[in-house]
């Protein structure tokens, strides 16, 4: 009897959510009832959510993609002969090759969807702990100076460069320091750290792991948000296995460095990715945001200095040590240096995550990568980095990704979450939700957020209802320009990005003139 | 301050709390997991319990209702025997969320943000699943489902439609 053959089915929570579980079970109903062994791997995701649930079989030319399959399609792929990578109307090819992946320069995503997620051995295979084993023979100075060259910014959505952070909390003394990881993902439109922690959650334990031997941490916590279960139950796994095989605990690597890392669950308050919110939540208390000075790196979880990075800049960490900083600085572009992973949502034909150096623009993204719209209608409005991100219209849609072009276009590249919107939306109820957003939202402790968010509700209801508009939209950019620099954290703060966004580019939603509300330069024309 | 007896627990509740103390007490910040657990045990976390879990961690009962209350998951009554929670952030909108809600509310006989009178399902608003590209999104008793319609999650639901919700 000839080997199982390895099938792929996506244990990806995205994947799950289109059916992979049923497709599982279809697979291996049809095996047994055709006495052909198959051995299914639950991999990560590739990325090509479209095509989710996305089915690999490996053949002796490779790894042959089947999608988006359903479990009613099994017994005619099995027919067609899928297990040898035969033809069917489903069949994606290698890939590798798709043009989706082709164009992209994976180093953070370079094994998700490849490897089985909890696999030591697979990660191993994969260029795991390469980063960590070189860190452990680097002092402390010398693996921040790596993260220093390397360029990395903060990949949470400030953009705050990593090497300074890391300096801040190597050169203040203290007699404990921490590691935490913030996974409270909640930006719309994102979901890079989600496909990290469930399809390669090793690279992110190397990172904190890194960091924590760099720094002289010895404890590091993963504050992860309540509405990722898949990525808590295979993190669990994960943190359990890389400890009892020594990549964690009191000797990492058997040498004389302790670093062991908990994950804590959040319960549901976007506020609390705010990293001094989170660290307030972290300590059982309510997620409320802390004044600064002092930084977290200063005085962070109970006081002691504290590395908190975001997922994606901890699992950029591990090439970065094994590749070397100048190697990951030959990618990007001005002071965006490194890959970023992009996530395409929203009303956009192929979504899913696309990982390249920045200065892309916007419309290769969109356009090249996504395919346009689901809905196959023009595009209206970009929102890139999350709900306190701007909506860009048509227009601006050539601007470069990297922090500082989209700054000047008064936008944030956030976490490089981009949702597409297609000319059916109402640019005036997407305010007016960001606005609601915010009071829902706010942990109340500074009045421009939790008093400017509800009054701000109200104004743009009394805007569209054509009550005194001049006035109101005067009203409306005056609370903006008070939450933009009275707010003492980035929710209240940015709230105004896609409020006063929508405003510009588009006042006819509002019931507006354009000649009203427009600004000289802003705008279609 | 002089605190007053705490209430009488139901002996399930009781048990699921002092489990939930047992298992975190002395790790630090404990308040947060023991409040999962607790839910994670009973589906919610009983206003009464709260005496209890503040003694048990050094805590006033304000601090422990300031942190209950502040947080969007943690309920203080039990849900219905179904949970939808239905996500409404800008990237299901771009595809079509709030008809969604409107069409499950109708169907189901219910409102955003309650539980059905018969106790047969609870609807909530949710902010991102991170499922963004599959919109919209759904947790259907905590499996996340994508590309979701009333219909869709109807017929998962068979028990719910029609039950006697509908008013």
């Amino acid at each position: 009897m000839s080997a199982p053959v390895r099938v792929f089915v996506p244990r990806d929570a995205a994947a799950r959510s289109l059916g992979a579980d049923a497709v599982v079970c279809a697979l291996e109903a049809e095996a047994a009832r055709r006495g052909t062994p198959v051995t299914i791997v639950r991999n990560g995701s590739r990325g090509m959510l479209w095509l989710e649930p996305l089915v690999e079989v490996e053949t002796a030319a490779g790894r042959v993609a089947y999608g988006p399959v359903r479990a009613s399609d099994v017994p005619r792929l099995f027919a067609q002969g899928m297990l040898t990578g035969g033809t069917h109307p489903l069949r994606v090819g290698r890939p590798e090759a798709h043009p989706f992946l082709a164009r992209q320069q994976r180093l953070v995503f370079e094994r998700c969807g490849v490897t089985d997620p909890t696999s030591l051995a697979d990660y191993e295979a994969h260029g795991g702990w390469k980063g960590l084993r070189a860190a452990l023979d680097l002092s402390g100075a010398q693996s921040v100076e790596a993260v220093t060259t390397s360029g990395l910014r903060g990949r949470g959505g400030a953009g705050f460069p990593t090497g300074i952070k890391w300096k801040t909390v190597l050169d203040t003394p203290a007699d404990r320091k921490y590691v935490v990881c913030n996974a409270d993902e909640g930006d719309s439109g994102t979901f890079s750290d989600r496909m990290v922690m469930e399809g390669d959650p090793y690279l992110l334990l190397e990172g904190m792991a890194i960091a924590g031997v760099a720094l002289g941490a010895t404890m590091g916590y993963i504050y992860l948000r309540s509405e990722y279960p898949d990525a808590e139950r295979v993190l669990t796994e994960a943190i359990a296995r890389a400890r009892a095989a020594g990549f964690l605990g009191e000797r990492v690597l058997g040498g004389t460095k302790a670093f062991d890392v908990e994950l804590r669950r959040g319960a549901g308050a976007y506020v609390c990715g705010e990293e001094t919110a989170l660290l307030e939540s972290l300590e059982g208390k309510r997620g409320i945001v802390r004044y600064r000075p002092p930084v977290p790196a200063v005085a962070g979880l109970w006081g002691k200095p504290t590395a908190l990075n975001n997922v994606v800049t901890l699992a950029s960490v591990p090439w970065i040590f094994a590749h070397g900083g100048a190697a990951y600085r030959e990618f990007g572009t001005g002071r965006s240096r490194g890959t970023l992973p992009f996530q395409l949502a929203g009303n956009v034909k192929q979504g899913g995550l696309v990982e390249v150096p920045f200065g892309l623009t916007l419309r290769q993204l969109v356009e090249d990568f996504g395919g346009g719209t689901r809905s196959g209608l023009p595009v209206k409005a970009v929102q890139v980095g999350g709900p306190l991100g701007a909506y860009l219209p048509d227009a601006d849609l050539d601007v470069p990704l990297d922090y500082e072009a989209l700054t000047a276009k008064d936008a944030i590249l956030g976490h490089g979450g981009v949702v597409v919107f297609d000319e059916t939306c109402d640019m005036a109820a997407l305010a007016r939700y960001a606005m609601e957003f915010c009071a829902v939202e706010s942990c109340g402790k500074c009045t421009p957020c939790r008093i400017g968010s509800t009054r701000g509700v109200e104004v743009i209801d009394r805007i569209v209802a054509g009550s005194q508009r001049a006035k109101n939209v005067a009203l409306l950019e005056d609370l903006c320009e008070t939450l933009t620099h009275a707010s003492l954290c980035a929710l209240g703060g940015l709230t105004p990005l896609p409020v006063k966004s929508a405003l510009k580019h588009f006042p006819e939603d509002f019931g507006l003139e354009r000649a009203v509300a427009a600004r000289p330069g802003a705008g279609r024309p | 301050m002089t605190p007053t007896a705490p209430p009488a627990l139901p002996p399930d509740v009781t048990a699921a709390v002092e489990r939930a103390i047992a298992a975190h007490v002395g790790r630090p910040g404990a308040l947060l997991p023991i409040l999962h657990a607790v839910q994670d045990a009973l589906g919610f976390v009983p206003p009464d319990a709260l005496p209890r879990i503040a003694h048990a961690l050094n805590l006033s009962r304000a601090d422990v209702h300031g942190v209950v209350t502040f947080y969007h998951d943690f309920r203080n009554a039990p849900p219905g025997r179904h949970v939808v929670k239905l996500c409404r952030a800008e990237a299901c909108q771009a595809v079509g969320s709030e008809e969604v809600v409107r069409d499950v509310c109708e169907r189901f006989g219910t409102k955003m943000g309650t539980t059905r009178a018969d106790g047969a399902l609870t609807v909530e608003p949710v902010y991102c699943l991170g499922n963004c590209a599959l919109g919209p999104s759904a947790l259907l008793d905590g499996a996340l489902r994508g590309r979701v319609s009333a219909s869709g999650l109807a017929a998962e639901l068979p028990d719910v439609i029609g039950a006697g919700g509908a008013s």
